[in-house]
């Protein structure tokens, strides 16, 4: 069979960052947080129909809520929703034909400002403030 | 050049047709400051006459020698061995991706070329369409009675390392696309306009910027994909406007 040409079923390779540059890296971490918010979203809404079940369904929900591993993942949510957006802020700015010569460097800039936020989100989580 | 001789092993990708690929391993003495394309010369002159590959110029004009080097896209006439590998090294030597192969590292570029000379493509454009915008550094870069050589020698690299190529085949592709962006000095043309304002045009490209990446030439498809959304929007905008 003929594998190169180009297929559907390549679609894996989207995700494959081997051999490929910062543009592509930044192209992969923008489907990976796609995806994880698009999982949450389900999550969420399911979450929410528990509150067709009754009061005490929903209070039992909230104590689980409190526990770390789901305290975890919600730094996840919250860290794919930074980097998710400012990603397709520095998207939106190249595709409207602006700041492209620096396009790697717009993207270290905000990485390095979405790092700085999930810190900042992760400490007063996790301090309870 | 000096007179350092190297022994590598090439990992070769072969296949016939439709016939199952796989891939010959040759060893070879050579100068580093050879290029890799002479390395897969000298294995079809001295290892194996079988061997298809495409080439011609020697000296990146022609665009026939683009092939997978250990994964990358290169234009391997101008890309010396020392770049790529060392003393007792491999290099993986791989057709380029998202076009059918015909025969060992030989793949059928004509989809591109079909779309190329449907946008119009030409080896000559007016200056200020032929030079990025950042290029134009004197008032003759501006005038458009002025022209010269493209500097895309369509090698079909970009269209190898797009992702968007690579499940697409309707896609235009970052070669077409930044020769559309070549042709389209103002006033836009409403047959480029049609084809480059579409569904497998402009909009279906994800800003991974991998085509300007590999670009031998220095075309910058990437930029020029971005630069022509900007001139669109801009038309969309007036014509909006002119319609009230
Ligand atoms: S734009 Fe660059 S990589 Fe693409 S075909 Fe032209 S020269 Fe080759
Ligand atoms: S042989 Fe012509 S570009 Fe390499």
């Amino acid at each position: 069979m003929n594998i190169n040409k180009p297929s559907p079923s390549h679609l894996w390779r989207w995700f494959d960052p081997r051999d490929k540059s910062i543009g592509t890296i930044a192209f992969i971490i923008n489907r990976l947080s796609a995806i994880g918010l698009t999982i949450y979203l389900f999550l969420h809404l399911a979450v929410l129909s528990k509150l067709v079940a009754g009061s005490q369904a929903y209070d039992d929900f909230l104590i689980l809520a409190k526990s770390p591993a789901i305290k975890i993942g919600e730094m996840f949510v919250i860290a794919g929703g930074i980097i998710h957006g400012l990603n397709g802020i520095r998207i939106t700015i190249n595709s409207l034909g602006f700041l492209l010569k620096i396009q790697n460097g717009l993207l270290v800039g905000l990485m390095i400002i979405a790092l700085a936020a999930i810190v900042y989100f992760a400490i007063r989580m996790f301090s309870g403030a | 050049m000096n007179d350092t001789i190297w022994t590598i092993e090439l990992k070769i990708f072969r296949q016939r047709a439709d016939a199952q690929r796989y891939f010959q391993t040759f060893q070879i003495e050579i100068n580093p400051d050879e290029y890799v394309l002479d390395a897969i010369e000298k294995v079809w002159a001295f290892h194996d006459r079988s061997l298809t590959f495409r080439h011609a110029c020697h000296h990146s004009t022609c665009g026939a020698c683009g092939m997978l080097v250990n994964g990358i896209e290169k234009l391997t006439c101008i890309t010396s061995i020392r770049s790529v590998t060392q003393n007792n090294g491999k290099l993986l030597i791989e057709p380029l991706r998202n076009f059918p192969v015909l025969s060992d590292l030989v793949v059928d570029t004509s989809s591109m070329f079909k779309a190329l000379e449907e946008i119009g493509f030409n080896q000559v454009a007016s200056l200020p369409s032929a030079c990025l915008p950042y290029e134009r550094k004197t008032l003759e870069h501006e005038r458009s009675e002025y022209q010269r050589l493209v500097d895309c020698i369509e090698c079909g690299m970009c269209i190898s390392a797009c992702p968007v190529s690579l499940t697409d085949s309707n896609y235009l592709g970052p070669a077409v696309l930044a020769a559309a962006h070549d042709a389209s000095s103002q006033p836009l043309s409403n047959k480029i306009l049609e084809i480059v304002d579409s569904r497998d045009g402009l909009w279906r490209c994800h800003n991974a910027f991998e085509c300007s990446a590999v670009c031998p030439s220095n075309v910058e498809p990437g930029l020029r994909i971005m630069k022509m959304r900007q001139t669109v929007i801009a038309h969309r905008i007036k014509k909006l406007f002119s319609r009230g």
